[in-house]
């Protein structure tokens, strides 16, 4: 009955295409998954804009979206129609062509990253040997559609706003790569199940999970940084900054293609973090032995919409960067620091087991992050803001 | 240390997330169509006629002058004076506005009509539930739909409206009394002597000139 419900998708895919002639069934399958996915995330989407606007209210100290539905809870409804119904406008001089692909590109391309997420025990579309690898290619290409749409515009906001994505997010990839590169590192292979696997064992009930390690711990926090920036969401919103640059990159989107936009970095973000997951919270690993029980794909699904709460938390509570510490902090903090990252785990992996590695460990990342920490807000490049004119 | 601020951060916005859920009075949204905050006595958006007693067409205090037709900055008031003259809520014979728009889409609320009406006729309402589907007819008022009662008005600005009874109450005493003496005076006249010019009453200079145009108003009348 456990197995059952842990594997009922599986099952229940399987079992339609065994409706169909043999010689088109893998072909079926797969179509069946890419269905499953191009319904799920859309769906998820509109429940993380409705929580967003929902928590972001209460944060504030206001309800939130309250009318449509009980509680609000058809207010993505509303919006969606809304968007719908709204005219498509393209500016005269814009590039026709471009202009119309960009959205269209980055749906298609946010999409392509989930063909390689393990979502549960056998849920994996295609099990690539190289799917970090994958999906951090795949990941890249959202900046060839942000630049897309800043460029066919013809709109100085939408250019500035697409060269500011474009330097943020080639400067946070940087160190985005080097934190989950330490993972590989540890586990020895770039093949996402396997990650999982290594992840899905138990000591005392307790899992092996990367976050619960010193490296791990600090890979997690400079991910979870490197991530905000490459979805472009508060504090690192520079490139939409709506009081500089009017709406950025989709200044000139009006519409179905506007929401396209928003539908793209939000699935975006829900695949980063469905990525994080993988890398750093046991994929679709129970937190306690004692609770295996409960189906794999709930733990996964579950831990993407904690990291989409967490997402909406900062939101709510940072102010945007300006433009030269966002770069300061990337390449002179976070990179850095991802770098000594990789050290320490190629330490902790020849240390070998026991208590020291852990001490050794800790000590080094500590230390490197209050000296650094202290050095660079001493140069004022990071920390709190200061203004010479406005004090 | 670097990121302790973060962390704070953080922890205020939980508390409030938490807090808005825990204590009402955190949240200071008024839900407007079912609730409504409390009426600030001074609040104004357009004006009104008024009248008084009960009915509407008689009770109007408004004499035609046009003073705010020619004061209205955006020229949104229209009248018609009336060819004859009715009686008015006191009796007296009075020129009537045989039409009196205001083309609320255009008016600016900014109350020099009121601050010009020499007879308490003008005053600014607090209604702003307006819309309407019709943006042409819809928002251009007639004077029946801008007649309100002096009762309303009380209940609308109470403070003023005490003050604006009050100065008329003054006003028509006086008005009597200075009537009462000119007769008097006409009365002492023609026994004197028949080629005596009638008295005219000397406005007093203390009076404010509302109540000096009032004054000239009811001696015309």
């Amino acid at each position: 009955m456990i197995e059952k419900a842990d594997q009922i998708f599986v099952i229940l895919a399987h079992w339609l295409v065994s409706f169909l002639p043999v010689g088109l069934q893998p072909a079926a399958l797969v179509l069946l998954a890419v269905v499953a996915i191009i319904v799920t995330f859309p769906a998820l989407f509109a429940i993380s804009v409705l929580l967003e606007r929902k928590g972001l209210g209460r944060m504030q100290n206001r309800y939130g979206p309250n009318r449509v539905g009980p509680y609000g809870i058809f207010q993505p409804v509303a919006d969606g129609i809304k968007s719908l119904t709204k005219e498509d406008i393209v500016p005269t001089s814009a590039d026709g062509v471009v202009h119309f692909l960009a959205p269209v590109l980055l749906v298609v391309v946010v999409f392509m990253g989930y063909a390689v997420l393990p979502m549960g025990r056998n849920m994996t579309l295609v099990n690539l040997d190289a799917g970090l690898l994958f999906f951090f290619a795949v990941g890249a290409s959202t900046e060839l559609s942000v630049f897309m749409a800043g460029w066919s515009s013809r709109n100085k906001y939408s250019l500035l706003g697409a060269m500011r994505a474009v330097a943020q997010m080639i400067s946070y990839e940087v160190p985005l790569l080097l934190s989950s590169l330490a993972i590989v590192m540890i586990t020895g292979s770039l093949s996402l199940g396997k990650i999982v696997e290594a992840q899905n064992h138990y000591t005392w009930g307790l899992p092996h999970w990367y976050i619960f390690t010193p490296w791990g711990f600090a890979g997690f926090l400079l991910y979870a940084v490197a991530t905000t920036a490459e979805s472009n969401r508060s504090p690192f919103d520079l490139p939409e900054g709506e009081s500089e640059l009017v709406a950025g990159y989709f200044t000139e989107y009006s519409g179905f293609k506007f929401a396209l936009f928003f539908l793209g970095e939000y699935v975006g973000m829900l695949s980063i973090s469905g990525l994080g997951t993988t890398l750093f919270l046991g994929g679709w690993s129970a937190p306690l032995q004692i609770l295996g029980w409960v189906p794999s794909w709930c733990w996964f699904f579950g831990k993407v919409m904690l990291s989409m709460c967490v997402f909406i938390w900062v939101r709510g509570t940072l102010p945007r960067l300006r433009q030269d510490q966002l770069m300061n902090f990337a390449w002179k903090f976070v990179l850095p620091l991802s770098l000594i990252n990789l050290m320490v785990a190629a330490t902790w992996r020849f240390l070998g087991e026991g208590w020291e590695r852990w001490v050794v460990c800790s000590a080094i990342l500590l230390l490197a992050y209050t000296l650094m920490g202290r050095a660079g807000m001493r140069q004022g490049q990071i920390g709190p803001r200061s203004y010479r004119y406005a004090e | 240390m670097l990121g302790e601020g973060i962390l704070k951060g953080l922890g205020e916005t939980a508390r409030n997330f938490v807090g808005s859920y825990v204590s009402a009075e955190r949240l200071t949204t008024i839900q407007y169509p079912e609730e409504r905050a409390p009426a600030i006595e001074a609040t104004r958006d357009f004006p009104f006629l008024v009248y008084d007693g009960a009915d509407w067409e008689a009770g109007l205090r408004c004499v035609a002058c046009q003073i705010c037709e020619k004061e209205c900055p955006p020229k949104c008031i229209f009248i018609v004076k009336s060819t004859d003259k009715k009686p008015d809520a006191l009796g007296k014979m009075q020129i009537y506005p045989a039409r009196f728009d205001i083309d609320i889409s255009v008016c600016m609320s900014c109350q020099i009509c009121v601050e010009v009406c020499p007879f308490e006729a003008i005053k600014m309402d607090t209604e702003f539930e307006l819309s309407t589907t019709d943006r042409f007819g819809g928002l251009l008022f007639d004077r029946k739909e801008l007649a309100k009662s002096n009762e309303y008005y009380h209940s609308i600005h109470p403070t003023e409206a005490a003050e604006v009874d009050a100065r008329l109450a003054d006003e028509k005493v006086k008005a009597e009394a200075k009537a009462k003496a000119a007769a008097a005076a006409a009365a002492a006249k023609a026994a004197a002597g028949p080629a005596a010019k009638p008295a005219v009453p000397s406005t007093p200079s203390a009076a404010p000139p509302a109540a000096a145009k009032t004054a000239e108003w009811e001696k015309q009348g």
